[in-house]
């Protein structure tokens, strides 16, 4: 099971007939298994990695750290949840530390983004303040290095 | 420069060179290197080492240690922190123990120790049996120990196993030792223990020393790989030689050691100490690291390389190459019998029409003929595409 999540983790495109090959294994029983993953909710989405600074027009993202007064029976749940559900966030994660959500926000401009954060998160119930980071670059995301130099080649024939 | 040299009247360099060096032939790989350096766009399937580039916490751990200033020369036996840390692995991964003051040696890779386990155990005229298809430097090695190399062919037909009735036939009361290189270089073979088991009765009655090549004993696909020296009462017999080139991508630091009976491993030192004095000590940083904090990176590298032996193997199988299951090493060894062309004109018509460079199974020994040598030691992309274009060169061979 684990075998098979970790090669479609590294990619998604991988058909169920290659993963088999890779591992030995009959092609329905793997087909199989990633049907049960995707229906038990283990796998949620097959996504693209897409490097957006390679693009002339390209999104601005930031990482807005929030503080929230604790609710009584809900916790955090309830104002994490209703930031989750603007298309303009990427992200919603709770951490330890100074802060207690971290969002990270996709936006056409750094006014778009500000003004976002300013009208729909700030004034929300509970958020008792955000700090707004823009993300200037980025080195690499999803266990990708994304500003890899050119490699050093190997000899092309070695005993 | 050269010009000039040769002018001078009376001077021949080749009279001054070594007359063993001299009747050597040039490595049979050399010549594939030529063609397929030359050529545009070429899949290399002829690579003996990972395409994976040394972890980083290892190239970090070796650039902190030279920023702090450790440039100096080591004990002739390398670092004691690094001896006691392999001793203290090989007692976990393999029950044996090891003195690390007396029964091991840091060498500058294993190459280095191939050398000096030849030189410091054999005398003019001594017998090796060094089985065949295998790594291309054992024969000249023993050549140049003084030693007499006797081949030993292994077969298709028994996996590629040193048996003892291939051996038995080829001992004489001239032979000192036998060369083991299990999982093998070119064939991806392995000898379980019990085909070591096989073995130990003809080497106990000649009374032979094993020389144990362990580059490839981490990467044993099916089964816990088996040395020599577990057999009961054979450690003293056996050299293992051993080194972090292929297992932890680290090929180009040249770090590899030798372990066995003090008495061999301090004559072995002591050629050491004359003629390379130490391992590079940077090279041994990255090594202690490599082997304290390595082991998970090691198993990633790993799992990747047997994920890509089903791919290939798989691959060769269904475009009509057949190949035995290697269990070992990173290397294919396909049958090309059903072509009708020898090693040598497949790869080389390979390459020159599809553009995949492999090396011919006859390079590592006359019973390699009929073989190639493919590494899959490369992406698994490459692999793919470099299936689809045998397929092709095979499918136009058929039409001719």
């Amino acid at each position: 099971m684990n075998e098979i999540l970790e090669i479609l983790s590294e990619n998604a495109k991988a058909t169920p007939g290659e993963i088999a090959t890779l591992l030995g294994r009959p092609e329905e029983e793997v087909a199989r298994k990633i049907k049960e993953l995707e229906d038990s909710g283990v796998i949620r989405k097959y996504i693209t990695l897409i490097n957006w600074e390679r693009l002339q027009e390209s999104y601005v993202f930031a990482v807005i750290e929030l503080k929230v007064a604790l609710q009584r029976k809900t916790g955090y749940d309830a104002v994490a949840e209703r930031i989750a559900r603007f298309s303009e966030v990427e992200s919603v994660r709770l951490i330890s530390g100074d802060h207690d959500l971290s969002v990270t926000v996709r936006g056409r401009s750094m006014k778009e983004v500000a003004y976002f954060v300013a009208e729909k998160i700030a004034p929300l119930e509970g958020v008792q303040s955000t700090c707004t980071h823009f993300i200037l670059k980025s080195y690499k995301e999803h266990g990708v290095i994304l500003t890899e130099r050119p490699r050093v080649q190997r000899l092309v024939v070695t005993p | 420069m050269k010009m000039l040299l040769k002018n001078i009247p009376g001077w021949n360099a080749d009279a001054h060179l070594s007359r063993v060096v001299r009747g050597m032939p040039p490595s049979g790989i050399r010549k594939f290197f030529d063609l397929v350096s030359e050529m545009d766009g070429a899949i290399s399937l002829g690579v003996g080492e990972p395409d994976f580039v040394t972890p980083w916490h290892i190239r970090e751990a070796c650039i902190f240690s030279l920023e702090s200033g450790n440039t100096h020369y080591t004990s002739n036996r390398g670092m004691p922190e690094l001896r006691a840390c392999i001793c203290e692995q090989i007692k976990k991964d393999m029950g044996l123990d090891y003195d690390p003051d007396e029964e091991i040696l840091i060498t500058t890779g294993v190459s280095e120790a191939v050398d000096l386990a030849f030189r410091a155990t054999l005398n003019p005229g001594d017998e090796v049996l060094v089985h065949e298809p295998c790594y291309v430097a054992y024969t000249p090695d023993v050549i140049l120990a003084g030693g007499s190399p006797r081949p030993v062919s292994t077969k298709l037909s028994t996996e590629f196993k040193v048996r003892p009735e291939d051996i038995s036939p080829v001992i004489t009361d001239k032979t000192r030792a036998l060369l083991l290189s299990y999982p093998n270089n070119p064939t991806g073979a392995i000898m379980t223990r019990q085909d070591l088991e096989d073995l130990a009765d003809l080497v106990v009655e000649n009374d032979l020393l094993v020389i144990s090549d362990e580059v490839y004993a981490q990467l044993s696909y099916t089964e816990n790989h088996a040395s020599f020296a577990q057999l009961e009462g054979m450690q003293e017999r056996t050299v293992i030689l051993n080194g972090l080139s292929k297992s932890h991508a680290m090929t180009g630091w040249r770090i590899g050691y030798a372990m066995g009976d003090p008495a061999i491993l301090g004559a072995m030192t002591k050629i050491h100490q004359y003629t390379m004095l130490c391992a590079p000590v940077m090279a041994q940083v990255a090594a202690l690291e490599a082997l304290a904090k390595g082991a998970e990176e090691m198993e990633n590298m790993k799992h990747e390389y047997n994920l890509r032996r089903r791919l290939f193997v798989s691959g060769l199988n269904r475009i009509g190459l057949s190949c035995f299951e290697p269990r070992g090493a990173f290397y294919a060894f396909p049958s090309i019998q059903s072509s009708g062309l020898s090693s040598d004109e497949f790869s080389e018509q390979l390459l020159r029409e599809e553009k995949v460079a492999v090396v011919p199974g006859n390079v590592f020994g006359p019973s390699g003929e009929g073989f190639l040598r493919c590494s899959y030691a490369t992406s698994r992309e490459e692999l793919i595409e470099a299936l689809d274009r045998m397929e092709t060169f095979l499918s136009s061979l058929s039409k001719r």
